[in-house]
């Protein structure tokens, strides 16, 4: 197991400083003099210079990377541009407003898949399935950002349950800020959830048809029984890989939605920085991004080897 | 009784491929409905019912009618012809990216069944590594750097296909080249790229052709948020992901406008998406017994 995490480790630490690179090499031929834009077009040659001396943007490529990732192992992300502000400050305040939705909406889609997925397999051929996988087929077709256009008309024009955007903060009590992720959620969570749902009806099938749940059922154990004692656990292995894929969707959905419902979250952010110019949080934002991406995958990994004792054996 | 007897039998007993094709309900649907959208993208190049950029202030916002069937827009344009021409933006967004996809991918994951050892490991750790930055992501990246654009956009998604497509290939082709027929092709002196391009691809085909297909609805949905976001097609160049960004900020006047673009979007990747699913179980009747 040590072996297999230590492999699995520094597969992590290279992808992550593989991710660090080509984000600073793709970010750092950005058109445009951020010194100059931030400025404006009349500022004088000598003050923009000062500028870029004071933002250290002059400094060579390979130096102003390497201070870059120092400063990211030691949590320090520097001084946005525009903001004139921690970019770390920045990238927290808005990842209460990310993190929690990312949690919500994919706690969301394992409810919904895990169940639908069930429902549908111990069903399988008969009109529950058949309409259950209808619906996720529909469900894999809609856009969540036009589902989420669709719950706001629905919940905020016509009913008016809930706001049709934006966010109150968390200093009002928390289920204010709830009520105010809750239509983001679902609309991030239901089509994760179609595809996740198609996933979990596949391998219980798979797994029911075995013959060590034939011969559970045999020793005369119940369907019920069999199901949520011998199939699940086999079952789960594809479910939580394409689980850790579905998350880097996940976090590239919030970026849209989070606009669709004008929430203050990392997406936006890094929406305001480009018009900003503002490189150095896009670049942190990105990175951010990518590296959840990686550790959630990574988690996936050693839970797969939880789950699976086969895998660490023909890892090693 | 010959042997060529015996096996043309079974041949006569089997239905073709088109009458298979035309007795699976969801490939019919799906080929119908990519169809349409076809049809729809071919025909605003003959006709639409109105200059879908021409603004018409008088008009502007009138509801579903005889003269505007699907209503007209805050600028007065025709919602029907819009998305008539919209449907343009997606088939083309479509066929480049996965075309830039299947090409690069291909051919990377058919080296790396080829060549084994360390390039096939280089190009699947490669491939591994780009999953870190989904299609949005990557958009976000180049939009920061060229500016927003189709062009842009169609780079982004195209990238982002890349690894899928070699991960496919690699893993499809492997199995290939572990089958009698190529070692005996090998055995009898044929290189390694003769063998890939007569042995091999040709039996990767089918796989690549339903990846294509379900690659194509996925390319649709990101352009289609990549517009609605800003960084897609841009104006005055109609696309339905910038449709429903302008109707999202009319829902309270005109609620309408933000249903129809996302109709045109769900029912041109469902059609995709079925097709790909028919044409799975028709052309690998093995994983579509696993379905």
């Amino acid at each position: 197991m040590s072996l297999f995490l230590f492999k699995r480790f520094i597969t992590l630490l290279v992808t992550l400083a593989g991710a660090s690179v080509v984000i600073f090499l793709v970010l750092e031929i950005l058109p445009g003099d951020a010194a100059q834009i931030l400025m404006g077009p009349d500022a004088s040659p000598e003050a923009v210079t000062a500028l870029a001396q004071k933002l250290g943007i002059d400094r060579p490529a390979p130096e102003r990377y390497w201070t870059w990732v120092t400063g990211l192992l030691q949590g320090d992300l520097g001084l946005s541009y525009a903001y004139s502000t921690p970019v770390v400050e920045l990238v927290l305040e808005r990842l209460a407003v990310t993190f929690p939705l990312a949690l919500m909406a994919m706690s969301l889609t394992t409810v919904l898949a895990i169940s639908a997925g069930i429902y549908a397999a111990s069903r399988h051929n008969k009109l529950g399935d058949i309409g259950l996988m209808g619906l996720t087929q529909a469900g894999i077709a809609v856009p969540n950002f036009w589902f989420a256009i669709l719950l706001i008309l629905l919940f905020a024009v016509h009913l008016k349950w809930f706001a049709a955007g934006g966010f109150p903060g968390w200093e009002d009590g928390w289920a204010e800020g709830v009520q105010a992720l809750i239509l983001p959620a679902i609309s991030l969570a239901v089509v994760q959830a179609a595809i996740l749902a198609r996933i979990t009806r596949s391998a219980v099938l798979d797994v029911l048809r075995e013959d060590f749940v034939r011969t559970a059922r045999a020793k005369g154990l119940s369907q019920r029984a069999t199901l949520w004692g011998h199939v699940l656990r086999n079952a789960l292995i594809p479910v939580i890989t394409v689980m850790g894929l579905q998350f880097a969707e996940l976090l590239a959905g919030t970026i849209v939605v989070e606009n669709v419902f004008y929430l203050p979250g990392l997406g936006r952010l890094i929406f305001q920085s480009i018009s900003n110019r503002d490189v150095i949080v896009v670049r942190n934002c990105v990175m951010l991004l990518a590296a959840l991406v990686v550790i959630v995958n990574f988690f996936v990994d050693v839970l797969y080897a939880v789950i699976d004792p086969r895998v660490k054996a023909s890892d090693i | 009784m010959s042997a060529s007897h015996v096996s043309a039998e079974p041949k006569a007993l089997r239905p073709t491929f088109m009458a298979r094709a035309m007795g699976h309900r969801s490939l019919v649907l799906g080929g119908l409905l990519t169809l349409l959208l076809l049809a729809a993208a071919g025909l605003s190049f003959l006709w639409t019912p109105y200059s879908p950029y021409e603004m018409n202030i008088p008009s502007r916002l009138l509801p579903p009618g005889p003269q505007h069937w699907l209503g007209t827009d805050a600028f007065g344009r025709d919602v029907a012809s819009l998305l008539l021409v919209g449907a343009r933006a997606s088939i083309l967004v479509g066929v480049i990216a996965v075309g830039i996809g299947l090409s690069i991918g291909t051919a990377l994951g058919l080296l790396a069944a080829a060549r084994r050892g360390w390039t096939e490991e280089l190009i699947m750790r490669l491939s591994d590594f780009s999953f870190a930055f989904p299609a949005i992501l990557l958009a976000i990246m180049m939009t920061a750097v060229f500016g927003a654009g189709i062009v842009n956009a169609i780079i982004a998604i195209g990238i982002y296909n890349i690894p899928t497509f070699a991960r496919i290939t690699r893993a499809s082709a492997n199995a290939i080249w572990a089958r009698e027929f190529v070692m005996a092709a090998q055995a009898c002196g044929k290189g390694r790229f003769s063998i890939t391009v007569e042995h091999v691809l040709p039996n990767i085909a089918s796989v690549l052709i339903v990846q294509a297909t379900i690659r194509f609805a996925i390319a649709i949905l990101a352009e289609a948020a990549l517009s609605y976001l800003g960084l897609g097609t841009q104006p005055p160049q109609p696309s339905w992901g910038r449709m429903l960004s302008e109707a999202q900020t009319l829902m309270f006047q005109a609620p309408l406008l933000a249903v129809f673009p996302g109709l045109a979007i769900a029912f041109a990747v469902l059609g995709l998406n079925l097709m790909g699913d028919g044409l799975r179980d028709l052309l690998d009747p093995r994983l579509a017994r696993k379905r």
